[in-house]
Order: structure tokens, then C-alpha cells, then sequence
């Protein structure tokens, strides 16, 4: 049997259960290594093709991460002829991405674009008619990698890891040149400097891995924008929101258009709200941007939050953004049902028929429990979706620093016990290709390269 | 006029480095073989260093010894200095290095295909290849003698059209003043070879007698001789050794060398070719590294028997006057007197990606080729090329299966799997830092890693392997004897470990885990190993490296499994990836070209991507299923 692969088998928004599938020789092993039953069962123990009721339990921190059902399947009768491990969590996208990141710290690897159809067709479980099929899917897979990974190359995670992979490269090229030309007068390497200078880019990727923990490098979620007149209270709907949750606000201005993106979760469903530049000034947005780029950023949007104001008359603009989002995802919020009414509600639900709305007061933190109700709810009727490819793109960046960090931190130990040069070396390779995984760039020739920029040497 | 000479199974182009090794190994195996040179004066001749080996360079030498092939053995035999390089450094880097008398190692080598059987040694410049029905059937000497054979193997080095430049002067000529061959390369392209124009240099030789070594640094070579040849013992190759001298350039030096830049042909655009980063010249080194204060130069004698000194480190191409003043701003060499001049040397080889990894043209059955014609530079890199050419040449014609070293198995595979698959665009040399097992790929278990293949080929003696499997055998029992054998916390063990500032144990340890300690090693340990057998040096210096870096030999060896899966899925060589959809075009016309012969080799191929391999795992399969 082939490496065991992983990856999350379900769209992440199709209901609130998802299935991490994991497929090769040790799938069985690893879920072990995760799995607790209430009766003590081992997976191992257990018959071919049967589900098994129980919680994952991140074996580091000894805490239940999800309750489960996990279904066996050993090979050959698999989708992929191979022993086949299936986990069906239900807590989120949050929970699936942490059951992930369990599994592949365990030695899962990160299944490829397509692998998994790639091995069922190559172990013989499909037929030879299917081919064409499984090449279109590994190829359009790659292409959507590619595209959501296009993002992240010029992001901020490329940006910081690339210094440190420099750095990498030059410490082996120092190596590499003192090895390969010991007759040219190559300064040694302190032991100590290099511990020193190893530990400072530990901590940084320590530090990169953090914020994407912090989500800070999740830069994709429910795409939604909160559409209203002046004062109608967006920006305390806002801050409101913000202000409750672990709010991961960036300082980076959105590279699209004149507006900032702001991200939160709610029950673990990532957001991303499209802060309008008018937000925040308290300004309508359809004014200061014209009905038809309003109509753009609605269309755009896989959620919309049109805000009213019960005590002023419902205006011509509203009615014009109303007829917008008609056919749209989106909740109407009326807003101020601690002043006076202008309007009935009953009026407000005959012109939006059945989009949710709900009476709130921002003032009086009155009805934002519902509104994110409403949201989850939405997410998790599959009513509203969003793409989730940036996600494992994610999952894989942060896989392959800890990949990275563990060998650098080999290098340290290989130093303490008095190993010789050139076996630091076998690990700052990995440590380099690891950080290669994020930025898409491999090893190549880019050591000789650096030792030629690097010293001068030959005869 | 053309006519009917002689018949052979192989013919050989050029005895040089390459071209040696390569009608050995032919003629060894019983091929009727006859070799080419323009100059038979010129055999394995060194027109560089006077030097064998070197950081990865020596390691080249100890696997074609193992292999069955002769420079070691011929470098034994005539060094004057040897050395161990980077013992500080791991053993996987430990290098061999010896300083020959040139002159010597020339006549050596040239006596050895002189009394090789089957062995014909000619003088004369073959100036075209036959080849027709899809098969190479002999060559065409200037003096239009034709010789039938089945293989062919280039290994014409440097001399291809090559031109000599120093200065605004530019000869026609081959290195050293010899002879070019001036008509092959027209030969080739009518074959549809596609030609490559690479450059090298070497630097000034001077007079010794002219030469105040009492200014320099004395470098001696090693006590305890390391033979190249796995066949030698220390003392039958144990002599007097020569010095060499250590210098360096200074502010004297590098002004010279600015204030005459515009005179070197490399900046006046004379120069064309392609030039190796691995051996710049001084002008480069001075332009490219102004803020270096000085560079080294070595002083090594070129013989036992001449005053000719070799100037490691100033290569060049400057005019002879800018040559002797610049050679003259060192410490030491105020008088020196050129011998020989410095120059540039230009020259025909080809892209090494029309090459199979037997060495075989793709295109053109029977035709092989080694060496500096492939896009290399080094002796070594040369003879390892040599050798194999040799040998796949012999399995063609005798039917057998041909011989691939993969990247796991020897610094041979990695240098030709690179120039194979990855091409080269300036000469190329080897490096251990291109061998990704590296730790593997020791110089010190060459031996253990290769003579079974050696002696399946025919090359190496029964004797030889026999030797080798009781060597593997006696490793393996005193590293199961040490895992065995525990030692416990008693008073004399914490004693010894107190000696060697080695943390006293407080239980029961075993020797194989003691020996894993920095600070210890098998020689140490002997005074805590009661029963220890008497065992050779060559047996316990194994078990003392695969014990200490056992960690990460297993590391290594876990990859080299993984490598061998894909390397051993094979691409039938007729697949028409033009037709392959799910294919992007980059890596179609690469796979095209390239021809690459298994999925592995696919991979290292610069623009195929992971999903094209997949597509073509999925292609494989398809064609396996359709049979």
C-alpha cells in the first residue's frame, strides 16, 4: 500500500457534518491515535466497513476536539483499494481544518489535487473508460490550487517566509562551500551564532504560524456586505460584531477597489465583511458609489445585510436596494425598535416576502443572538456558500511551517550533539523545501547558484 | 580516398580520461576495441591540475575503482602527494585528494591499454561517423581509413574545433598546443546533433627554480596514505611525498589586473563560449569579488621530474606580459619565469539532453559519448562517464541488460542523471551538494556499495567481491554484537565515561548506544569491551559511521525508498506525450524531448509538475491495462 493521504472529503458548507478522509497504510493507525470510544474500542479491533461511534481527542492537549462516527474500510473492497478511514465530525469548519491539522501531525500526508480518484484508478478500482475523467479532475483541481493560491503568493505569509528561506540558503551555502571547497579560506560557522540565528527564525515562523491560527492568513469567508442609509446604524452593527468575538481585523487595505475587509467567525463559520468605505463614515453607500457598483458589490457578495431604520420612512433608495437583493442571500435588519415606529413590520415583510428580517437594537444589544442564529443557520442549510479551496491551501501552509520548524529545530539538536556540518545540512534542506511547499518554489539549482554569489571559489 | 580498414566492435574517439576508462572497460569484457587519439603522446594526459580527486571528485574515483575501472588504481601509482580532505567534517564528506606526477600518470595509463587484450591504441583524427538503417556502423579517419564497428564512444574531450586565447591571440588549437579536431563536429551535425560552445581555462606554469618558497606556506601531504584503488594497501603505494605551497594575491596583484581588463579577451567579447563558474579565472574572481582583499593561490609541482609548478587559482586569458607581471606581484614569485602561458580554451561539445542515461544518443543506436563532449569538465567526471559508456556500449552488443546507476547508489548516477535530465549550460562539475543521499554515497563504502555490480558486469574479480561480501559480513555481526552487549552502571564504566567527559549512566546501557555519544567512538570503547574480536581497520571505521549517524542513515534510506518507486516505473521510450491530453504543453515538449526513462527521472525534469507526473501514472496505467 501506498503513504497514507488525507484531506476533508465534504464541501465545508454543505451541512454542519463533514468528513475528514484518510486513505493508505497507516489510515487506520492514525485515526487510533485520535480516536476514543465510550467502550474502549479500538479501530484496529474492529471489523471491515462498520461505524464506530466516539470523540477525537487531540492526543497533545488531551481535548475532545469533536464527537464523531468514524467508519473503517480496509482494503481492497475501498474507493481507493487501500485502507480507508473516514471521519464524520459535525462541528464546523474550524473543527474540520483542527481534525486535519491532527491527522496530518500524526504522518498523514496532505493528499494532492485529485489523489484520491488518481489512486483508485491506478490500484484498479475504476475502469479504464474513466481515465480521461480522473486526468480532467487531478488537472482542474491543480487549476483551482493554483488560482486560490495565487492570493497567498504575493500575500503576507510569502512576504515573511521568503527572508527566512533566504536565510536557510545562505547558512547551506556557507556549508555547502566550506565542504566542497575546504582548501579555500571559508570562515567556520560558530556553533553558537547558528543556534542563535536558527532560534530567531524558529520564532518567526512561530509567530507566522500563530496568526494563521489567529485566521490572520484565512483570508476567504462568507463574502458579505452590509448595505444602508446614513446613520441607520451599520457601523454599530459593526463594532458590535466585531467587538464580541476574537475579531481578526487586519491592517491591510483590501487590494480591491476603495474598500477593507474585516474578518470574524461566527460559530466557527468564517466571515468576511466587505466594510464599504462609506461604512464607517457613516455615509450611504449607494450614494457615494452609485446604485449600479452597489448592485456590483451585491452580486458579489454571498451574503447581504440590508439595514433599515424603523423610525424614519422607509426612502426611495431602500426600496431601490430592496428590489437588489430580492433574489439574493440576505437578512434585512430593523434596526432602532426601541424608538418610534414609522412603519409596521408586517408592511416590511410583504415587500421582501421571504428573506429573514429581524427587529433589532443595536443600541440596546436587542437581537444580534438571532441574526447570527440566522447567519449559521443559513451556512448550514447550505443556503449560503462560499468557495473552500483557501482553506486546505491554509492547512497546507500551516503544515508545511511546523514541517519546517520541526527541522530546524533538528538542526539545533544535531548541533548540540556534536554532528558534524554536513549533517545540519540534510536538515536546512528540508526546512528549505518545506518553506518552498508555501511560496511554490523548489530547491533546484538555487544552492550552487548561492554558493557562486556567495564566496569565491575554484581554481 | 576512402577505404576498407579493419572491423571492431568498438571504436573509441579520443584517450583521454573518458576515452580510456571507456575502451578498458570495452576491451576488458572481451570487445575487440581500438582507440583514437590525435597524439598518442597526449593518453590520459592532465592539460590541467596536476591533481585526482577532491571534495566529491574522489568519491567519482573510488566508485569507477569499484566498478572496475582504472584511475585509482592508476593515481596510486603515480601520485606524489595525498590527502584526506574535511576530516573535520562528517565522513560522508571525507575527500580523497592526490597530486600526480602527470608525466607519470600519462606513460602509467598509456602502458595499461598498451597491454590490454583485445586493446588496439592508434594514432589518427576520425573525421566522420557512418551511420545508416537507423544504426551506427563505423567511422572515417583523416587519412580515409574506414573502420566498421557496432558502437561508437565520443570522448573527444576539448579538442572539437577548439581555440586557444590569451590576450588579443587566438590559435586553432587543442590544449597544450596540440592538434584540434577540426572536421567531427560537421560529422555531428549532419546527424542532427545539436552543438554546444563551452570555454575553460587553466592558469600559468612557472619554473620552479624561479620560485622562493620560504615565502609561502608549506602544505604537506598526509602521514597515513588512503589508496584510491580498494585493491591497494597502504604500504604498497606508501612513498616520499612532495609539497605543495600556499600564497595569495594582493592589492599589487588585482591592480594589475584591472588596469588591463580591457586587453582580456573574456571582456573584449572575443570569447564566446560558455564559461564554468566552478573554475573562474582570476579576472573574473578580482571583477566579480572586488571587496575581497586576496585570493589563495596553491603552488603544485607538476612532476617528480620536471620544474614545471602549476598556479592553482590564476587561471587566465590576460596577455602574456599581464600573466608574468601579475604572477610576479605574489609573495615568492618576484623572478618567476613562465614555462607555459595561461589561456581560455574553447570548444564543440553537445546538449547533454539528446543522451540517454547509458550515455547512448537517443536518435542514433550505438552511438555513445563521455566526457567533456557531454557538457562536463574534470578528469574524474570524465573517466566515470568514460566508464559507463564503456560498459553499456558492451551490453548493447552483447544483448545483456544495460547498466544504470541511480542518484541513490552513486555520485556516478547523480552526476549523469543530471546531465541527462537537467542539462547543463556551462561546464559541468561535480559537487557533493548535488547528491541529495549524500550521506550514502560515502567514499569510504564505495566498495560496499558497488562491487556486486562491478563484478556482475565482468569488470571486478571474484576475488575482490568475495572480499567485499566478508567485509559486509563482518560489519554486520560487530554491529549486532554491540546492540547485544550491555555494559552496567557500575564503578569502572562511570570511571571510563568520567575520562572521556561522557555523562555517567545510571542503568544498564548497550555499547551501540554509548558509541552514539559525541564524544565517544569505537576505538575508545574498546577498553569497556571485554570480548571484543579482532577485526581490520576498514571493518570497524563502518561500524563506528553507521552506528554514530545511524539516525540518520535510516532518514536517508527511508527517502531512497520512496525515490525508487518512481524511479522504477518505466516510460516505454515510443509514448508520444504530443498526444497525451491531460499533459500542459511545457511538459510535453519537454517529456518529448527528453525521453526520460521512468516517471522518476520525469519528475527532476525542470517544467513538468506534479500533476503531469499523476497524468502520467495515469497514462502508464492505461497502457498497461490495454495490453
Amino acid at each position: 500500500m501506498n503513504d497514507t493521504i488525507a484531506a476533508i472529503a465534504t464541501a465545508l458548507s454543505a451541512s454542519g457534518i463533514g468528513i475528514i478522509r484518510l486513505s493508505g497504510e497507516d489510515a487506520i493507525k492514525i485515526a487510533d491515535q485520535l480516536f476514543i470510544s465510550p467502550k474502549g474500542k479500538l479501530l484496529k479491533d474492529q471489523r471491515s466497513h462498520t461505524l464506530n461511534y466516539g470523540y477525537i481527542v487531540d492526543p497533545s492537549t488531551q481535548k475532545v476536539i469533536d464527537e464523531v462516527l468514524v467508519s473503517i474500510m480496509r482494503q481492497p473492497n475501498t474507493y481507493t483499494k487501500e485502507d480507508v478511514v473516514e471521519i464524520n465530525g459535525h462541528g464546523g469548519i474550524i473543527v474540520m481544518q483542527k481534525l486535519l491539522q491532527l491527522v496530518l501531525s500524526l504522518g498523514a500526508r496532505l493528499a494532492e489535487p485529485g489523489e484520491f480518484t488518481k489512486r483508485a484508478f491506478l490500484n484498479g478500482r475504476l475502469d479504464l473508460s474513466q481515465a480521461e475523467a480522473v486526468i480532467d479532475i487531478i488537472n482542474a483541481k491543480t487549476d483551482m490550487a493554483l488560482k486560490s493560491s495565487v492570493g497567498q503568493l504575493e500575500g503576507a505569509l510569502s512576504l515573511r517566509v521568503k527572508p527566512v528561506r533566504q536565510e536557510i540558503l545562505s547558512l547551506i551555502a556557507h556549508i555547502e562551500a566550506s565542504i566542497d571547497y575546504p582548501e579555500y579560506d571559508i570562515d567556520d560557522l560558530s556553533n553558537a551564532l547558528v543556534i542563535e540565528q536558527l532560534d530567531e527564525m524558529i520564532s518567526t515562523l512561530n509567530q507566522l504560524l500563530e496568526t494563521a491560527d489567529n485566521g490572520k492568513i484565512i483570508r476567504e469567508g462568507i463574502q458579505t456586505i452590509i448595505v444602508g442609509k446614513p446613520n441607520v446604524g451599520k457601523s454599530s452593527l459593526m463594532n458590535a460584531l466585531l467587538k464580541e468575538r476574537r475579531a481578526i481585523v487586519t491592517d491591510i487595505p483590501g487590494t480591491t477597489r476603495d474598500t477593507l475587509e474585516e474578518y470574524m467567525t461566527i460559530s466557527g463559520i468564517p466571515i468576511k465583511i466587505i466594510d464599504t468605505a462609506g461604512i464607517r463614515e457613516t455615509e450611504d453607500i449607494v450614494e457615494k458609489i452609485g446604485v449600479s457598483r452597489t448592485k456590483e458589490l451585491i452580486d458579489d457578495a454571498d451574503l447581504v445585510i440590508m439595514m433599515l431604520d424603523i423610525s424614519v420612512p422607509i426612502s426611495q433608495e431602500d426600496y431601490n436596494v430592496l428590489e437588489l437583493i430580492k433574489t439574493k442571500k440576505a437578512i434585512v435588519l430593523v434596526n432602532k425598535i426601541d424608538l418610534n415606529k414609522q412603519y409596521e413590520l408586517g408592511y416590511l415583510k410583504s415587500l421582501i416576502k421571504d428573506l429573514p428580517f429581524i427587529p433589532v437594537s443595536l443600541k440596546d444589544n436587542i437581537g444580534l443572538e438571532i441574526l447570527e442564529k440566522t447567519i449559521k443557520d443559513m451556512f448550514l442549510s447550505g443556503s449560503i456558500d462560499f468557495n473552500q479551496t483557501p482553506y486546505i491551501t491554509n492547512i497546507r501552509h500551516k503544515h508545511a511551517l511546523e514541517k519546517a520548524i520541526n527541522s530546524l529545530k533538528t538542526v539545533i539538536s544535531s548541533i548540540q550533539n556534536a554532528m558534524p556540518e554536513d549533517c545540519w545540512a540534510i536538515d536546512l534542506k528540508n526546512a528549505y523545501d518545506f518553506l518552498g511547499e508555501i511560496i511554490g518554489e523548489s530547491m533546484g539549482d538555487s544552492i550552487i547558484d548561492q554558493i557562486f554569489s556567495q564566496f569565491c571559489l575554484g581554481k | 580516398m576512402t577505404y576498407i580498414n579493419e572491423n571492431y566492435d568498438v571504436v573509441v574517439i579520443g584517450a583521454g580520461h573518458a576515452g580510456c576508462e571507456a575502451a578498458l572497460a570495452s576491451a576488458r569484457l572481451g570487445m575487440k576495441t581500438i582507440i583514437f587519439a590525435v597524439n598518442l603522446d597526449s593518453i590520459a594526459m592532465m592539460p590541467c591540475n596536476p591533481s585526482i580527486g577532491g571534495t566529491s571528485k574522489g568519491h567519482l574515483v573510488r566508485e569507477i575503482d569499484a566498478l572496475g575501472g582504472e584511475m585509482g588504481k592508476n593515481i596510486d601509482k603515480t601520485y606524489i602527494q595525498s590527502r584526506m580532505l574535511n576530516t573535520g567534517k562528517g565522513p560522508a564528506v571525507h575527500s580523497l585528494r592526490a597530486q600526480a606526477d602527470k608525466f607519470k600518470y600519462s606513460k602509467s595509463m598509456k602502458r595499461v591499454l598498451e597491454n590490454t587484450e583485445h586493446l588496439v591504441i592508434r594514432q589518427g583524427e576520425v573525421t566522420d561517423l557512418i551511420f545508416h538503417d537507423q544504426k551506427i556502423r563505423g567511422v572515417v579517419t583523416v587519412s580515409g581509413a574506414t573502420y566498421h564497428c557496432q558502437a561508437v564512444i565520443i570522448a573527444t574531450g576539448t579538442y572539437l574545433k577548439a581555440r586557444c586565447i590569451y590576450g588579443d591571440v587566438s590559435i586553432n588549437s587543442g590544449p597544450n598546443g596540440l592538434q584540434a579536431a577540426n572536421h567531427l563536429s560537421q560529422s555531428l551535425e549532419k546527424l542532427g546533433i545539436e552543438i554546444y560552445r563551452f570555454k575553460t581555462g587553466t592558469p600559468a606554469r612557472i619554473d620552479g627554480r624561479t620560485v622562493d618558497y620560504s615565502k609561502m606556506e608549506e602544505q604537506i601531504g598526509d602521514e597515513s596514505i588512503v589508496p584510491f584503488s580498494f585493491s591497494h594497501k597502504e604500504e604498497d603505494i606508501k612513498r616520499e611525498q612532495i609539497s605543495c605551497y600556499l600564497t595569495y594575491t594582493n592589492d599589487g596583484t588585482h591592480r594589475i589586473i584591472h588596469n588591463n581588463l580591457d586587453r582580456s579577451p573574456l571582456y573584449s567579447g572575443t570569447i564566446e563560449g560558455t564559461g564554468p563558474r566552478y573554475c573562474p579565472s582570476i579576472e573574473d574572481k578580482v571583477v566579480r569579488f572586488s571587496d575581497k582583499e586576496r585570493h589563495q593561490i596553491f603552488l603544485e609541482p607538476e612532476g617528480e621530474e620536471t620544474n614545471e609548478v602549476y598556479v592553482q587559482g590564476m587561471s587566465s586569458s590576460l596577455p602574456e606580459d599581464v600573466q608574468r607581471d601579475m604572477l610576479r606581484t605574489l609573495p615568492g614569485m618576484k623572478h618567476c619565469t613562465i614555462m607555459r602561458i595561461g589561456y581560455a580554451i574553447e570548444y564543440d561539445c553537445i546538449n547533454p539532453l539528446q543522451l540517454k542515461s547509458t550515455l547512448e544518443f537517443k536518435e542514433l543506436s550505438g552511438l555513445y559519448s563521455a566526457g567533456q563532449f557531454n557538457g562536463s569538465s574534470g578528469y574524474e567526471e570524465a573517466a566515470a562517464q568514460g566508464l559507463m559508456a564503456g560498459i553499456n556500449a558492451t551490453m548493447k552488443i552483447l544483448g545483456r541488460d544495460e547498466i544504470v546507476l541511480d542518484r541513490s547508489q552513486a555520485y556516478i548516477g547523480v552526476l549523469i542523471d543530471d546531465l541527462v535530465t537537467k542539462g547543463t549550460n556551462e561546464p559541468y562539475r561535480m559537487m557533493t551538494s548535488r547528491a541529495e543521499y549524500r550521506l550514502l554515497l560515502r567514499q569510504d563504502n564505495a566498495d560496499l556499495r558497488l562491487s556486486e555490480i562491478g563484478y556482475a558486469i565482468g569488470l571486478l574479480s571474484k576475488e575482490r567481491v568475495d572480499r567485499v561480501i566478508n567485509k559486509r559480513n563482518s560489519i554486520e555481526e560487530e554491529i549486532h554484537r554491540l546492540r547485544k552487549k550491555t555494559v552496567g552502571a557500575n564503578e569502572a564504566i562511570n570511571s571510563f565515561l568520567n575520562k572521556y567527559n561522557s555523562t555517567p549512566i545510571k542503568s544498564g546501557i548497550t555499547l551501540a548506544e554509548l558509541l552514539k555519544r559525541p564524544e565517544l567512538n569505537y576505538i575508545a570503547l574498546n577498553e569497556i569491551d571485554s570480548d571484543r574480536p579482532k577485526l581490520k581497520d576498514e571493518v570497524t571505521q563502518q561500524v563506528n559511521i553507521q552506528l554514530k549517524y545511524e539516525g540518520y542513515i535510516k532518514r536517508q534510506l527511508k527517502q531512497v525508498e520512496q525515490f525508487k518507486k518512481l524511479e522504477k516505473k518505466y516510460l516505454p521510450a515510443q509514448i508520444e506525450y504530443e498526444a497525451i491530453g491531460g499533459l500542459r504543453i511545457e511538459a510535453r515538449q519537454k517529456l518529448s524531448k527528453i525521453k526520460p526513462r521512468s516517471i522518476g527521472q520525469a519528475s527532476r525534469i525542470s517544467g513538468v509538475s506534479p500533476a503531469d507526473i499523476s497524468v502520467l501514472l495515469v497514462y502508464l496505467e492505461q497502457l498497461k491495462r490495454a495490453k
